[in-house]
């Protein structure tokens, strides 16, 4: 019954997401704005369905209906509550149902939020969201139903896959979809944009803070990501260039450049068609995204059960989607026109410099990634991973922490150079000082943990400066300058953690009897213990190794070994000593021999935390400068109109 | 799925640790992280736990400590798995687009930021303006933003 | 001015040709590099000492072909009931019984019959990777001078056999 309820609320959606889609266009052909109008309205009815639909579905995982074939594959009774509504979006269909509630969400945001756009715009925005809404609907809807029935129902489902029943990875989903729906939202006004031909300061205003907002989310998806995987793999890996992976890191690079061409754009009215094609890049490799996992065209252990028909749907709306995206800029983007000049040794000309490195960088990811298939239709197989990803991408990481340091200092229009250098001799001296850090905190020496070094203090002193100068001055800090700087802090940050911890890790493996120590960076571990151990739907053993240094107790550390009943799936819980120093890493192996010994593996990792300290900051920056009050102000007053100056 | 317990590895790694010298195995270490598990959903031979990875691994250290150089023992992979065994693609005539297309954007691209920088903003010339006019609506615009 | 704004889309139109072309191959199957060249060396007793040593000599003079399986394999037995229809045609098909051992393959082949010719103990996995081996059932197809010409990943089928393998021996089906 609710079930069946779900199933015909998205039914409805997509009925009701289609006349969102045609309404606002015949309105804005023929001038009708009652026509124009109903494209918002459409936008809430939407909302409202697809959220009925979602509690749908979780209602049926919080009460164990094993009827409906999704919960049966994915869910279990013995499941805690929590895991079972984080449940929802562990596989395929239920992901695509939250990706739709998070479009329809951020839909009725804009509409709210826009109430005082001019009609056509809001019209169009609402329009092609209510596009991209219809796309994923006839998706669900024909491939990938989430309420498809289970007949004979089933008397016990087969539990959530062990590796998403955690908080970081429980959340990270939700983190990542925010983000590519956000992009969406930013897609969506350049699209009006281009339809229009105007890409007016007035509400470039009004979309930057949205577009930042996305931004965050993302990041904060990407860094869960990564910190998950480095507690829940045993590995001690926190990235792998894996497809999946670079899935999510290209938007996210195209959109950092997106919220930085944003600023040019709405501060000096340059780099229009630069913006428009960002979003609409930005959208593109979200959905990009969306087909690599999930059509079996590439291999990944993230990758959901895959399925041809699937990707071909996906292939399909991108098609039509960006296609027509790209051939409306193709056809209108020269409409954009530019309203100065772009000096050279100005902000601006920085920002565009930064867009290029963020935008080929992503390119040289996305050849990395695609190549295999590309050449797959030519009959060479191929792979390429790690190695191949950690040559290249420092290419464009090592210009940009040089350039973001000039930021703050470099001003609009005219960048005094003279009085720039004046200021970053400080951040200079003490960079070429930080050369040094390497040696003072691990005794040796490298030439990416040098350079990584040099550039993050770098980075870290120059982002400083502007503020410090502030506080000096008695003026104030504008939310947008103190978001910048903790972000731009936060890239310092995880410059310096990627440098450490990628030429000073150390692992071992070691076999131990009760009782026994090993070394390892000056650290002994001693395996106490092994006990036998069991969780609401697992059994497994916890080990109980203590940590010293020069004789002092660092830690204690219980590293498990799980296997969870339904599945009969293997899990690591990895047992991690932390501080933002290093990382001390004890992973559980196995019992060998017939005199109680276990094999264990153990990391020294320095520095580790500073990467996800950096996405944290970065997040927090984001949140700062969405939040600035010049946004919450323009929100409330009437945009300016187009023309203003030149009447 | 990347289950996360070595089983295999974790044992055979610790039995390896023995074998291995301290540079021997500095190399051992990075040459599996070179090499791809064929069997398994993306991972190094490093990480994976399959049967076949772990002969490979054997296979690896048994190179290493016949004496076979890094390239030589890539290459016998290499003869009998072809290329995908390889995480890092070698440089050939199918593969030299991959490796120089960052390179080559990225010059492509910092070229049209110098020209966009050089190219004159395509604005028509602003007619004469009564300046009282400009100085009003100026003023008015500078409140509106405070 | 107007040209390099169709650049985005003429890249992404390309991209979407090859995204549909990958759409219909197997990311998880690797083609062999031996294809083309001659089968590699080996020095293994047969199942069970019978003969005490089998060589790569032994594959040459005739087409054949070398059929990789163990009796720990699920997809062997899938291709089994094929294999001894076509060794009762007069194929002939050396089996190498991979990563097992005597006990365990004399067992499973009586359980399930025998198509082979000869049977070669891989017991340790040496000639599978060799040969460039990574799961079985594996079937190479040897031309009479012992080249490799041919390689079935997974169980052989009727359609492999009839469109593939058939044709390179000469046989008519």
């Amino acid at each position: 019954m609710i079930p069946e309820l779900g199933h015909y609320a998205l039914i409805l959606a997509l009925g009701v997401a289609m006349l969102q889609v045609i309404l606002p266009i015949y309105g804005w052909r023929s001038r009708d704005a009652a026509a124009l109008a109903a494209g918002p309205t459409a936008a809430l009815t939407q909302g409202a369905l697809v959220a009925l639909a979602y509690f749908c579905l979780t209602w049926s995982f919080v009460h164990n209906d094993f009827s409906v074939l999704y919960v049966a594959s994915n869910s279990h009774s013995e499941l805690p509550l929590m895991y079972r509504i984080t449940a929802v979006w562990g596989a395929h269909e239920g992901s695509i149902l939250l990706w739709l509630l998070m479009l329809s969400g951020w839909s009725c945001a804009v509409v709210l939020a826009g109430r005082r756009l001019p009609a056509d715009i809001l019209g169009l925005v609402s329009a092609v969201l209510g596009l991209i809404g219809v796309g994923f609907l006839l998706f669900l809807l024909i491939t990938s139903n989430p309420f498809a029935r289970l007949v004979p129902a089933a008397a016990e489902g087969r539990d959530l896959n062990p590796l998403l029943q955690d908080p970081g990875m429980a959340i990270h989903p939700p983190m990542l979809y925010m983000g590519y729906v956000g992009f969406s939202v930013a897609f969506a006004f350049s699209i009006a944009a281009l339809l229009t031909g105007r890409l007016d300061s007035a509400w470039m205003r009004w979309t930057r803070p949205w577009t930042t907002l996305a931004w965050t989310f993302l990041t904060m998806g990407i860094t869960l990501g990564s910190w998950w995987a480095y507690n829940e793999l045993g590995w001690g890996g926190w990235w792998f260039w894996d497809p999946v992976e670079n899935a999510s890191f290209m938007p996210w690079l195209v959109g950092t450049a997106l919220i930085h061409s944003l600023a040019v754009t709405e501060k000096r009215g340059l780099l229009k068609s630069w913006t428009v094609l960002l979003a609409i890049l930005a959208f593109a490799l979200s959905l990009l995204g969306t087909f690599l996992v999930r059509s079996g065209v590439l291999v990944s252990v993230h990758a959901f059960a895959s399925d041809p028909a699937r990707g071909i749907f996906i292939l399909a709306f991108l098609a039509i989607m960006v296609g027509g995206a790209l051939g409306l800029y193709a056809w209108r983007g020269p409409k954009l026109v530019a309203e100065g000049e772009l000096p050279f040794w100005s902000r601006e000309f920085l920002l565009l410099l930064n867009n290029i490195f963020l935008v080929v960088a992503a390119a040289a990811v996305l050849a990395g990634t695609l190549s295999p298939i590309i050449a797959e239709s030519f009959n060479y197989k191929m792979s390429v991973g790690p190695p191949f990803f950690g040559t290249v991408f420092p290419m464009f990481v090592v210009p940009l922490l040089a350039l973001v340091a000039f930021a703050s200092v470099i001003s609009w229009k005219r960048g005094r150079w003279d009085e720039a250098a004046r200021r970053m001799r400080i951040p200079a001296f003490n960079a070429v000082l930080a050369l040094a850090l390497p040696w003072l905190l691990e005794h040796r020496g490298t030439i990416v943990a040098c350079a990584g070094a040099t550039l993050a203090v770098w980075v870290i002193g120059a982002t400083l400066v502007e503020p410090i100068r502030r506080i000096r001055a008695k003026a104030g800090i504008p939310r947008a300058i103190a978001g910048m700087t903790l972000a731009h802090l936060g890239l310092g940050v995880w410059a310096l953690g990627v440098a450490f911890v990628s030429s000073f890790s150390v692992e071992r493996d070691v076999r131990l009897a009760k009782g026994a120590s090993a070394s390892l960076g000056g650290y002994e571990f001693t395996l106490n213990d092994v006990q036998r151990e069991s969780g609401p739907n697992y059994d497994g053993d916890r080990g109980s190794v203590s940590v010293r240094r020069n004789g002092a107790s660092i830690a204690e550390l219980a590293p498990e070994k799980r296997l969870y009943h339904s599945q009969g799936q293997v899990q690591t819980e990895s047992a991690v000593d932390h501080n933002l120093r290093r990382d001390l890493y004890v992973s559980l192996g196995e019992a060998v021999g017939d005199q109680g010994e276990w094999t264990l593996r153990l990391y020294y990792k320095p520095m580790m935390r500073m990467v996800w300290l950096g996405g944290v900051l970065m997040f927090l920056g984001g949140l700062l400068a969405a939040t600035d009050r010049r946004y919450r102000l323009a929100a409330a007053r009437h945009p300016a109109p187009a023309d203003a100056l030149t009447a | 799925m990347r289950t996360a317990i070595a089983l295999f590895l974790v044992a055979i790694g610790a039995a390896h640790a023995a074998d291995l010298s301290a540079d021997q195995d500095a190399r051992y270490q990075a040459l599996i992280q070179e090499l791809r598990c064929l069997v398994c959903q993306n991972q190094s031979i490093a990480e994976s736990n399959a049967p076949l990875a772990a002969d490979l691994r054997d296979q690896v250290s048994a190179q290493i400590i016949a004496g076979k150089s890094d390239d030589e023992i890539l290459d016998y992979l290499t003869a009998r798995y072809g290329d995908f065994v390889r995480y890092r693609p070698p440089l050939n005539s199918r593969t030299f687009l991959l490796w120089f297309s960052p390179g080559l954007l990225l010059i492509a691209g910092l070229a049209i930021a110098w020209r966009v920088a050089r190219r004159r903003a395509d604005v028509a010339a602003a007619p004469a303006v009564d300046q009282s006019k400009v100085q009003e609506l100026l003023r008015r615009v500078e409140e509106h933003k405070s | 001015m107007k040209a390099r704004y169709l650049v985005p889309v003429a890249i992404l139109a390309a991209l979407l040709v090859f995204l549909g072309i990958g759409l219909s191959r197997d990311p998880r199957e690797i083609p062999s590099p031996l294809i083309g060249k001659p089968a590699p060396s080996f020095t293994l007793p047969g199942l069970n000492g019978q003969p005490p040593q089998m060589t790569e000599q032994n594959l040459h003079g005739r087409p054949l072909l070398v059929n990789f399986f163990a009796s720990w394999c699920q997809g062997c037995q899938v291709e089994h009931p094929l294999l001894l229809q076509l060794s009762q045609q007069g194929v002939e098909i050396v089996g190498m019984d991979y990563k097992d051992t005597d006990a365990d393959g004399a067992a499973w082949l009586a359980r399930h019959g025998n198509p082979y010719r000869a049977v070669i103990a891989d017991a340790k996995g040496s000639a599978g990777l060799d040969w460039g081996v990574y799961g079985v059932p594996e079937t190479y197809v040897l031309d009479a001078s012992g080249t490799i010409v041919f390689k079935q990943i997974g169980p052989v089928t009727e359609e492999v056999w009839r469109d593939k393998i058939a044709p390179l021996l000469g046989v008519r089906r």
